[in-house]
């Protein structure tokens, strides 16, 4: 494949990911047969990885816009401003077909990808988040996969020295032969220090810096736009390998040279390497552009122009200067110990020429390049959501707390300390929210600052509904976010979907859209950046449609922020929110009925508004103790998390409504939150609620070492962390079977 | 008064951590000396901070142990300059010889990042001085590589003289192989050497010096320092 002369046959074009017809289109658009570099070029362009050419005339559909809105989509990431002359920079990105085949790099590339988003704006970057999908734990790649994905992400994060605060973990027999691994990184840069990636002007030198270019990667994004099948393994080598020392240094010389007034644009070379980066720095100034491939710093011998073009080769940059700054530039890449090699010039011809030994491989026209992907409106047949099913139908457990046990102990609920034990999540030093809680809490350095971020979705929602569990995944982060007491602000999504070519699929992917941008456009909580992973599925399968979320939220000062430790014995724990014992879709029923069936639980926008903005002031007030968002497992799982967190016990109070209790204990109702409150408060707070006609009610009382039901037996805290706590190291450490 | 200097490596990622730590402790400020000078100014404290110098390539702290400044900072420990080198810092003192023993792969194999207790055992050195003896603290490690290695020999000899500066226990100061976090023969978490004026330790004081972060028992060996400078000054 790497012999330029060869002929292009079908089989040539076909190997490079395009189809019969969109060859076609590309003859029709150059008048002329390409070359085999530029045939490559396209190829990567036009894949679904870099050309979005399935998803965008959805994606239009999304709110991006809103005062706090600084960049949208378009850029490298998003940008909020958080006041102050500060602005977050943040996006998440996939990595899972990369990681399903080459775990530990595949997901240490995914967080220097990531970063390299996040820094080449102008932002050091200052969280790192995660989203993962594994398999069910009994399928026999599944901890394989856990371990070398957990090392990989703290592997590069660790080293980097780029806390990694938060993030989230399912398993589920639908991700059993593609897993997903979502990225999330939130830098931190100052308004006036933005970076973008337009090449406005001609005759400016481009630059590359960072690690050399070799062979690895090369058509990672065209592996990535495709499904997996037997073979996939043999796609190994299309994984990149990532140094994250480099990135490290990478970061510091990029912020330093920033620093400078010498940059007109800067862009990472990601998916699609060199001819990504080009064309789009080209198109957005306007200009062509010129590379002589023998300038690019080379890692092996006898690379050609195809291999060059395509490579994935982590830890580069691509950047236009301002001509004579050069040297000055130059300076700092050798401190840092960094390649640092002028490649090429822009132009006014608005063509992209691409020279290697004295003969040009590529003359494309750059708006074409950019810009020619075909757009596919591909037909859609919407999901039809279930009937909703009543409590009574799911049956009620022989005892409450030994099922709430059960619960906190099984996969989907158990504690995933053995997973961010593994992170560096304090690193920088301003990680005042540790993973574990709601959202994580970073502070901005040198204020009393903060950023909340979290990431969020509930697959088995999003299956039986596709637009109302994305206004969920969407609310779910909101609410995360005011449990620590932050204002928030924006998301990232990252869709993950099946093969969007079957109708099905589709009709998932455009009500997951809907849903969110219902949800986004009632809480002013617009869309800034995102990325959209298709064809994940192998063998006809698809994955669970999987919108995973991730939300940042600011903190104006941070001596005013919950968490959700039980922390005074006595407290009254109150919930917010409608209570209507919501069992379809639920773990519970999971558990019980062993299977899902009925409508996830609704949404109301408006009252997780009015609920939302009464735990915010109560939170800023000093009125609570804690504070926990109700979601997976229902209210009795939200009491246990508070009751282990703080190492302190409840009294439940018995249920004496007319629903069935389990129903109350284990529902997975939206728009609730728990408060710790002393009973001196408590009065004051449920009339706060009734005000607003949010429903609201006592539960239990803090205090002692167990929680205690009136006619259970007592379930000691003790025995319950056990619970909690075994499963996953137990799971990682067993004897392997296979 | 006290002049501090933080030694920057390629691949020190908990320099500025520790500048800030000492910073806000203290109340001086710290210079941040690059790995490339031949020179380190002159300080009161010399750090050698948290990271992965080098990438952690060839050998945690190996290709650190050899950049240009370390002959510097070697020649002035030799000299009486007190050094502190945190996780990777530590790693780098033991390979260039001015610690004994080595840092190997956490017994786990996996990296560990979480909040320890640690047993003091010195109150009379340098950077230990405002503890109380067996005092518990609480301060976090964040290393794949900490497990302390040593000869018997070396071992006896650092408990007989008193360089064993702190050791891995539980919230009550039991010392025993449940609260061994990460293998280290003993459960040594920080060692000195003979003077007190060089220490090594796994654990990083400048993650818990406010209570924002989580607890301040890390403020007293910056405390400690400037303690033992100010005395020397007087």
């Amino acid at each position: 494949m790497q012999d330029t002369a060869a002929a292009i046959t079908p089989d040539v074009v076909a190997s490079h990911g395009l189809k019969p017809d969109e060859y076609q289109r590309l003859l029709e658009i150059l008048g002329r047969e390409p070359s085999f570099t530029e045939l490559g070029i396209f190829s990567v362009m036009w894949s679904e990885h870099c050309s979005y050419k399935s998803s965008r005339v959805w994606l239009k559909t999304l709110p991006t816009t809103g005062k706090q809105v600084i960049q949208g989509p378009g850029e490298n990431a998003g940008i909020v401003d958080l006041g102050d002359g500060d602005c977050a920079v943040f996006k998440m990105e996939s990595h899972n077909h990369p990681s399903y085949i080459e775990p530990y790099q595949g997901a240490a590339t995914g967080v220097g990808g990531i970063m390299r988003d996040v820094f080449t704006m102008g932002a050091r970057p200052v969280a790192n988040l995660n989203a993962l999908r594994f398999g069910a734990p009994e399928h026999h790649k599944t901890r394989h996969l856990v371990d070398g994905v957990v090392s990989g992400i703290g592997g590069y994060g660790n080293c980097v020295g780029v806390p990694t605060v938060g993030g989230e973990v399912n398993f589920d027999a639908g991700y059993n032969n593609n897993i997903l691994v979502n990225a999330m990184c939130v830098g931190l840069a100052r308004t006036d220090k933005i970076f973008y990636s337009a090449a406005k002007g001609v005759g400016l030198p481009v630059v590359y810096v960072g690690s050399k270019t070799g062979r690895d990667g090369i058509h990672g994004a065209t592996m990535a736009s495709a499904e997996f099948d037997d073979k996939s393994d043999e796609k190994r080598p299309t994984v990149q390998v990532g140094d994250p020392f480099t990135e490290k240094l990478l970061i510091e010389a990029c912020l330093e040279l920033m620093a400078m007034d010498v940059i007109i644009a800067i862009q990472d070379m990601g998916a699609a390497g060199l001819t990504s980066s080009t064309s789009e720095m080209a198109d957005k100034g306007e200009v062509g552009i010129e590379l002589n491939l023998d300038h690019v710093p080379q890692r092996e011998e006898g690379m050609t122009a195809y291999e060059m073009m395509l490579s994935e080769s982590q830890e580069r940059m691509l950047m236009i200067l301002k001509p004579g700054s050069e040297p000055k530039a130059e300076a700092i890449f050798v401190k840092w110990g960094l390649d640092f090699a002028v490649i090429g010039k822009t132009t006014d011809t608005g063509r992209m020429i691409i020279t290697h030994k004295g003969k040009v491989e590529a003359d494309l026209p750059v708006p074409v390049l950019a810009n020619s992907a075909p757009m596919y409106e591909r037909p859609w047949v919407a999901t039809v959501p279930p009937q909703p099913i009543l409590p009574e139908w799911v049956p009620a457990p022989n005892a409450v707390l030994g099922a709430l046990t059960s619960l906190m102990g099984s996969p989907a609920l158990c504690s995933r300390r053995w997973i961010w034990q593994q992170y560096d999540h304090m690193v920088m030093g301003d990680t005042i929210g540790r993973p574990g809680g709601d959202a994580a809490v970073v502070r901005i350095h040198g204020t009393i600052k903060g950023l909340a971020a979290t990431c969020d979705v509930t697959p088995r929602y999003v299956a039986a509904d596709p637009a109302m569990g994305t206004k969920q995944a969407v609310v779910e982060t909101w609410r995360n976010l005011i449990a620590v007491g932050a204002d928030p602000l924006a998301i990232t999504d990252n869709m993950n979907f099946a093969n969007p070519e079957r109708p099905e699929i589709m009709g998932q992917f455009v009500g997951s859209c809907q849903g969110m941008a219902e949800a986004c456009k009632a809480l002013d909580y617009p869309v800034v950046s995102g990325n959209v992973s298709l064809y994940n599925e192998t063998n006809g399968v698809g994955i669970p449609p999987t919108p995973a979320i991730g939300g940042v939220g600011l903190i104006p000062d941070t001596s005013k922020i919950a968490d959700i430790a039980l922390k005074r014995e006595g407290d009254l724990l109150l919930v917010i929110g409608d209570e209507r014992g919501w069992l379809g879709q639920s773990l519970y029923q999971q558990m019980v009925a062993g299977k899902l069936e009925g409508a996830p639980p609704p949404v109301d926008l408006q009252d997780e508004i009015k609920a939302g903005r009464l735990v915010r002031s109560l939170i800023r007030e000093g009125a609570v103790s804690a504070v926990h968002d109700l979601s997976d497992g229902g209210l009795l799982v939200g009491l246990a998390e508070m009751a282990l967190s703080g190492d302190m016990g409840i009294e439940l109070y018995p249920y004496t409504g007319k629903l069935p209790a389990h129903a109350i204990w284990f529902g997975e109702d939206q728009g609730r939150y728990i408060l710790s409150v002393t009973p001196q408060r408590a009065e004051e707070v449920l009339e706060r609620a009734r005000l607003l006609e949010l429903p609201a009610r006592i539960v239990g009382r803090a205090g002692g070492q167990s929680i205690t039901l009136k006619g259970e037996s007592e379930l000691a805290l003790a025995n319950l962390r056990s619970a909690h706590e075994a499963w996953l190291p137990g799971y990682m450490s067993a004897p392997h079977t296979n | 008064m006290l002049r501090a200097s933080v030694i920057v490596f390629p691949g020190s990622n908990c320099d500025r951590d520790v500048k800030v730590a000492i910073e806000k402790v203290t109340g001086f400020p710290v210079k941040m000396v690059w790995h490339g000078d031949a020179e380190v100014p002159a300080s009161d404290l010399i750090v050698l901070p948290g990271g992965f110098s080098y990438g952690d390539y060839l050998r945690c702290g190996a290709m650190a142990a050899h950049s240009p400044i370390m002959r510097d900072v070697i020649a002035k420990a030799k000299a009486g300059t007190p050094v502190l080198g945190i996780c990777n810092g530590f790693q780098v003192l033991c390979e260039s010889g001015l610690l004994p023993g080595v840092l190997m792969r956490n017994a786990s194999l996996k990296f560990i990042c979480r909040d320890v207790h640690l047993k003091c055992e010195q109150d009379k050195t340098f950077f230990t001085q405002c503890y109380r003896r067996d005092q518990v603290i609480k301060v976090p490690v964040a290393h794949a590589e900490g497990n302390f290695f040593a000869d018997t020999e070396t071992l006896d000899r650092l408990e007989g003289e008193g360089q064993v500066a702190f050791r891995y226990c539980d919230a009550d100061g039991n010392v025993s192989a449940a609260t061994n976090l990460n293998g280290a023969q003993r459960n040594i978490a920080g060692v000195t050497d003979k003077t007190g004026r060089i220490l090594g330790m796994m654990p990083h004081p400048e993650r818990l010096f406010e209570t924002a972060l989580g607890g301040t028992d890390g403020r007293r060996i910056f405390e400690s320092a400037l303690v033992s400078v100010t005395a020397a000054m007087a």
